[in-house]
């Protein structure tokens, strides 16, 4: 797996997706948070940086997407998927390695906007006020977030040898997964089960962990998203030998 | 026994790629497994590598089932897949080490530069693999098939689409490399095997149809015998008749006639003899035609 997981992240450094990635992040959010009129933090009055936490997961969408498209789709496209599963690594070995280099690029792209902490700490008045435990949280959720979306977009380019298609189908239940069952939640014929609906988007447990309360059920509802789409992406994997 | 195949049988779909097909391969032996395009060639060392398992059947490399012990027949076997793939943006030191890494191998970069002075790719060992030659893109497909080691190397295709030259190279390298492991190969080419393996597999749709050394099965393809005989002038239709008692007459070429007799071959050098004396000819050549690997593949895949 260790092996593995160097070969991606170094793969990913040295063919500039990673760099990518990390600068349309940091570029996007900063013009959001500190340029532009409407979501400008230093206009907001109030000494947070909550819209870092609403824009981010909709950038990862397609941020995630771009990384996690390749991982499988090439691989396969090449014929060194063949390599691959034929040196002594267990198929999760292989999707485990794909999918902690991937997080680590996203870790890379985040830690940077700690800065952004930093920043609005040092401005608040009196200075030091800021919600750290809310903060906490909101990183915590924004992580389990990446990580969810990583597995979806792991899935998708397993299913596919395009790239192109594992980029789009990834998207598509990203979104999907992330904010469709929000509206779903608000239509009239679903009254009675839209707060089922709601919860089983990623929105609402992302919601609820920004708010600083780290809850054993929005946790669980994260992790077990993660484990059915790597146990999907294993399931793909093993299709081989069927 | 290094390779054990027994029964082996493998279904796509409705198609059987591979069919009850059994044979065993003693350890430091070079086979060649030979067949037509999709005789199931490529299917049977893919099971043999582990990348997927048999429809039913058993297959074991020095005596462990590639699907019960699979992780542990993988460390034990060098495969070079059909086509070669490798990672093309990776340089050719990282990406020996990236496969060193995955058999968890120790002193790695030892490892490395030692399948670098092997496989000859001094000059190019810090190029990318993209921008190497296809001769050398198949000297890193072979070192990164043994830089672990391994007892058993399957090599499918090695010289496929590579000169003149670079085959007799690659040849060189795997047979040096070969001394003191199982190799076992597929080809398309008749002289790679005649030169490099002691044994070879003929499989035609997924049966396999010769098993044995090169020269021994091509003394056995039949027990007829062909010569080319040429007199020193042509001869008249009454003799060529004449001539058919002796045998089958093939070909007909001016004054040189190649002849198919189930006679001894001595027996029918000496009646070819009597009869040029009767007919007052001479004999300016007199050859037995040996049988080719390519007869004997062309026989036994053509029913």
């Amino acid at each position: 797996m260790y092996s593995i997981f160097l070969k991606e992240v170094r793969s990913f450094l040295s063919s500039l997706i990673a760099i990518i990635v990390i600068v349309v992040f940091l570029i996007a959010n900063g013009l959001f948070l500190w340029v532009f009129k409407e979501t400008n933090i230093l206009d907001n009055g109030y000494a947070n940086i909550d819209p870092l936490f609403e824009l981010a997961p909709v950038i990862f969408i397609f941020l995630i997407s771009a990384i996690t498209m390749r991982s499988f789709s090439e691989e396969k496209k090449t014929g060194t998927f063949e390599t691959l599963t034929t040196k002594p690594i267990s198929d999760m070995g292989i999707i485990m390695g794909k999918f902690f280099a991937a997080l680590t690029i996203v870790v890379l792209a985040i830690l940077p906007t700690l800065l952004y902490y930093y920043t609005v700490h040092k401005l608040s008045v009196p200075v030091g006020n800021i919600d750290t435990g809310a903060l906490i949280g909101s990183y915590i959720g924004l992580l389990l977030l990446s990580a969810g979306y990583i597995s979806i977009g792991l899935f998708s380019s397993i299913i596919t040898d395009n790239q192109i298609v594992s980029f789009i189908l990834s998207m598509f239940l990203c979104f999907f997964i992330f904010t469709v069952f929000d509206f779903l939640g608000s239509f009239e014929w679903l009254k009675n089960n839209n707060f089922f609906v709601e919860w089983l988007g990623i929105n609402y447990h992302y919601k609820n962990i920004s708010r600083g309360v780290v809850d054993t059920r929005d946790i669980l509802y994260f992790v077990s998203l993660i484990v059915l789409f790597v146990w999907l992406t294993k399931i793909k994997l093993n299709s081989r030998k069927w | 026994m290094s390779i054990r195949v027994e029964n082996l049988t493998k279904i796509y779909g409705s198609q059987k790629a591979v069919n009850d097909i059994s044979f065993e391969v003693n350890s430091g032996e070079i086979i060649g497994f030979l067949g037509p395009n999709g005789a199931g060639k490529t299917t049977t060392m893919k099971i043999l590598t582990c990348y997927i398992p048999p429809s039913s059947g058993k297959a074991s490399i020095n005596g462990m089932n590639v699907e019960e012990k699979s992780i542990e027949v993988r460390r034990q076997i060098g495969y070079l897949p059909e086509h070669n793939p490798l990672y093309m943006d990776m340089y050719v030191k990282e990406f020996l080490q990236f496969v060193a890494s995955t058999y968890q191998l120790s002193n790695i970069t030892q490892k490395v530069k030692e399948m670098i002075d092997i496989t000859g790719l001094g000059i190019e060992q810090n190029k990318k693999i993209s921008q190497l030659s296809k001769g050398y893109r198949q000297r890193v497909g072979l070192a990164q098939a043994m830089i672990h080691n391994p007892s058993v190397l399957i090599l499918d295709e090695p010289t496929s689409g590579l000169d003149p030259n670079q085959i007799v190279e690659i040849r060189n390298l795997i047979k040096t490399i070969g001394k003191d492991k199982t190799v076992m190969l597929s080809t398309h080419i008749m002289q790679e095997v005649e030169a490099m393996c002691n044994r070879v597999i003929i499989i035609n749709k997924g049966i396999i149809v010769a098993n044995g050394n090169p020269s021994e099965l091509k003394s056995h393809l039949n027990n007829r015998i062909q010569v080319s005989v040429t007199f020193s002038k042509s001869i008249p239709p009454t003799l060529v008749t004449e001539l058919q008692k002796l045998g089958d007459i093939m070909s007909e070429n001016g004054d040189t006639f190649v002849i198919e007799s189930a006679l001894e071959e001595n027996t029918l050098k000496e009646q070819l003899f009597q009869f040029a004396v009767q007919n007052q000819l001479f004999i300016h050549e007199l050859k037995l035609m040996e049988n080719t690997l390519e007869d004997l593949f062309k026989n036994v895949t053509n029913p």
